[in-house]
């Protein structure tokens, strides 16, 4: 059996432009009409943010804090959803031991909550990584990251508590620092995501 | 050369990213639509972050120069 494609054979580009000027001549347009061009709606523009901040070490937080603070700083609608080691900076910084049950507590002790005490997730040392960064940040004027907490949230970021990891760690509302959201779930995320907000997992 | 009138100041010399930014768009909140305010900064990854957010933002900056190592921005806002 033999296949034949059947292709419409094409019109040499020369009849193909008579034709177009006998158009042009019939209807008088010019030859070339410049198709009218998209316009670019500023408003359109994607302006909600969320970012699953989910890390609780040390660089991860300040990234998380940067980012938030520019998006709000420039007029983006930030959300912030703390989960897992990313609720510990939302712990007040003088809670020494958080949680209701022995292995909570523990937990707490072994990994101090607080915006001020988090970790290098390399290069900690004991202390003298954070504490080399510290100084570092203030030589050249680099805020810490309690100091862009605050601001964030001077700035309208809206920072979403999980409910799963208030649970999971014992942490109660008295525990956290003062201004958050109440409590939510992912769905409340994915809703966000899928009306368009741009969305950052750090 | 027309004298503009600068209405606020956000001194931000000293200072690194993103602080410059957020101070600007602290002091620059409270002002009427159309006042002035002059940016001071140190930051040399000010001088490209200050016309992204001028364009995100919808601010105008008026005037963009540099002093020894001090960048200074005049914004409009909006």
């Amino acid at each position: 059996m033999t296949l034949t494609a059947e292709r419409p054979i094409a019109a040499p580009a020369t009849a193909l432009d008579a034709i177009a000027e006998a158009i042009a001549d019939v209807e008088g347009l010019p030859e070339t009409e410049a198709l009218p061009q998209p316009t670019f709606d500023a408003e359109v523009k994607p302006r909600d943010l969320v970012i699953i901040a989910y890390s609780g070490e040390l660089e991860k937080t300040w990234a998380s804090l940067i980012i938030a603070t520019t998006a709000a700083a420039s007029g983006v609608n930030t959300k912030v959803f703390m989960t897992f080691w990313g609720l510990q900076w939302l712990v007040k910084d003088e809670k020494r031991m958080t949680g209701e049950n022995a292995m909570q507590k523990m937990l707490s002790l072994m990994q101090r909550p607080g915006i001020s005490h988090r970790k290098l997730s390399k290069m900690n040392f004991l202390g003298m990584g954070p504490w080399m960064m510290g100084v570092l940040a203030k030589k050249y004027g680099v805020a810490k990251p309690k100091e862009l907490l605050e601001a964030a949230q001077a700035l309208g970021v809206e920072f979403m508590p999980c409910q799963m990891t208030m649970d999971m760690f014992g942490l109660k509302k008295d525990d956290m620092i003062d201004g958050l959201g109440e409590p939510v779930g992912a769905a409340t995320v994915i809703e966000l995501l899928s009306n368009g907000a741009a969305s950052l997992f750090i | 050369m027309t004298t503009l009138e600068i209405v606020a100041q956000v001194d931000a010399r000293g200072l690194s990213c993103p602080m410059p930014i957020v101070r600007t768009a602290q002091g620059i909140k409270p002002l009427a639509p159309g006042a002035l305010v002059e940016v001071l900064t140190t930051d040399p990854g000010s001088q490209k972050d200050f016309v992204a957010w001028c364009r995100s933002t919808g601010n105008e900056l008026v005037e963009q120069s540099v002093d020894g190592a001090v960048y200074r921005f005049v914004i409009r806002r909006k």
